[in-house]
């Protein structure tokens, strides 16, 4: 029955991206095919390989008061903001949700880095004595979902996974368990990111993750391209509010869509590299499909992980042919997003809710020349322009360093 | 000058705390009255020292509960 206490329907959404500094900016610029990406002007990038970033598109300091500001990390300030779009846009607020049935779930992959390395650089110039007060609650990984939790006034739970590049999409599968065990009336979730400093750039280049296309900036995140090198680092933040369908309706809320199932498993393989088949993230698919009470012929779309790596795009290609078949229609967002690790899997959620409420896929941009993988050429991957399309139930898939997979199934309100 | 600790201490207050520099006056508790945590207010002593050369030990920022507290405590101080 779709009215069963365990249906789960997002009656919010929020965003601020490489794209746009809310949900329908970023939309429409990811519709029209712009790039967030930019080459790094800054002195010490000089001896970097990979010089590249999708910075936010708009600062978010000028969006909170001065004070406040000061004393979130920007991986708070982003979570914060986008929360609080996602809150309004819900409008749980004013329907009186009480306080103690409200949880959050919000994930980040690295945290609060550019506190940490802000502050290394105070002790070690000026001291001890002048490294800020505010220190640990601005880098504990926790700090974006408190900072949520204490935006909202959510009582009834704050959490935060941590799991690399699937911490937004993890976020969003404890979301949905919360609400199916009754433990919140209403869960925001959602992932933040934003460690553009040199530490993070230089050991993803020293891992060899990055892109190097530093002369053509916006061509360089290339997912499932012939020639892709390597991610580039995006920041920004998604968010998404969850309730139970039938408390949803019976309050009056607009409805996006609804979170129909998720599914969580582990590589086994490797701490960083992916298992060549996709394993893991097959059955992480196959796990969520079956979840949400579908079969693989029911999705009719995926908004991919694909991180524009060498090999983690043909991994997850084989995962998507091996569980959901050549039928269904991929993108790959981080072609115009980069990647925003932590808060990547939440940001693609907010765009598999609105493929599925448009019936439009957006493009994969820069997709000029698919790879020769075998997986790669049987998917219909939808390129040049967003295409129109006629489905009900579609998958965001997020995969972390660890071995982390995770698949969540939206359907159509 | 009390006057120009006074102004100084405001400076302070209204960068870190966003406190209004009109509500900064000699009665006013800062816990009670302006809104400042315990963590802004070693962010405050900090900023005390660089402006006004006037170090605050923890043991005597604990008597510091009021705008006045800290002007006295600057006057007497101040080398």
């Amino acid at each position: 029955m779709s009215t069963s206490n365990g249906d789960v329907v997002v009656t919010g959404l929020g965003a601020t991206t490489p794209l746009g500094g809310d949900v329908a900016s970023t939309w429409e610029a990811l519709l029209a095919g712009r790039s967030g990406v930019s080459r790094i002007t800054d002195d010490w990038v000089a001896d970097f390989p990979a010089q590249l970033v999708a910075r936010l598109a708009d600062d978010p300091t000028a969006q909170l008061d001065r004070v406040r500001a000061r004393r979130l990390d920007r991986s708070q300030q982003v979570a914060v903001i986008a929360a609080e779009q996602a809150w309004r846009d819900s409008g749980a607020a004013e329907a009186g949700v009480a306080p103690e049935r409200v949880a959050v779930v919000f994930g980040t992959g690295i945290g609060g880095a550019l506190t940490l390395l802000g502050q290394d650089d105070v002790l070690e110039q000026k001291g001890p004595k002048r490294v800020s007060p505010f220190t640990i609650p601005m880098l504990m990984p926790n700090g974006p979902s408190a900072a949520v939790g204490l935006a909202i006034g959510a009582k009834g739970g704050v959490h935060a996974p941590v799991s690399a590049c699937a911490s937004g999409a993890e976020a969003i599968r404890w979301g949905l368990d919360l609400l199916r065990l009754d433990r919140a009336d209403v869960v925001l979730v959602g992932g933040a990111e934003a460690c553009v400093h040199p530490l993070p750039m230089a050991g993803f280049a020293a891992m060899r993750a990055m892109s190097t296309r530093n002369d053509e900036p916006e061509r360089a995140s290339r997912p499932f391209d012939k020639a892709r090198d390597g991610f580039v680092l995006g920041e920004g933040a998604g968010a998404l509010v969850l309730e139970r369908a039938d408390a949803a309706r019976a309050r009056g809320a607009q409805v996006h869509a609804r979170l129909a199932g998720a599914g969580g498993t582990a590589d086994g393989y490797d701490l960083v590299a992916p298992h060549p088949e996709g394993e893991g993230a097959g059955r992480a698919i196959a796990a969520a499909v079956r979840d949400a009470g579908l079969a693989p012929a029911d999705i009719g779309h995926v908004n991919a992980h694909a991180t524009s790596t060498p090999v983690g795009d043909t991994a997850e290609a084989a995962a998507i042919r091996d569980t959901i078949g050549e039928h269904v229609l991929v993108t790959a967002t981080k072609s115009q997003t980069g990647h925003l690790l932590g808060a990547a899997g939440a940001l693609e959620s907010v765009f598999t809710v609105l493929a599925l409420r448009d019936q439009l896929v957006p493009a994969t941009a820069n997709l000029d020349d698919p790879d020769d993988d075998a997986a790669v050429q049987a998917l219909d991957i939808v390129r040049r322009e967003p295409r129109r399309a006629s489905f009900s139930a579609a998958v965001n898939d997020s995969f972390g360093f660890g071995g982390h997979n995770i698949a969540l199934v939206f359907t159509t309100a | 000058m009390s006057e120009d600790i006074q102004s100084g201490l405001a400076e302070i207050l209204e960068e870190v705390a966003g406190v209004a520099p009109a509500d900064a006056t000699p009665e006013k508790s800062f816990t009670e009255d302006l809104d400042v945590d315990s963590l802004s207010m070693v962010e405050i002593a900090t900023a005390v020292e660089d402006k006004f050369g006037v170090a605050i030990p923890d043991d005597e920022l604990a008597n510091i509960k009021t705008v006045g507290d800290a002007i006295s405590y600057i006057q007497k101080n101040r080398g």
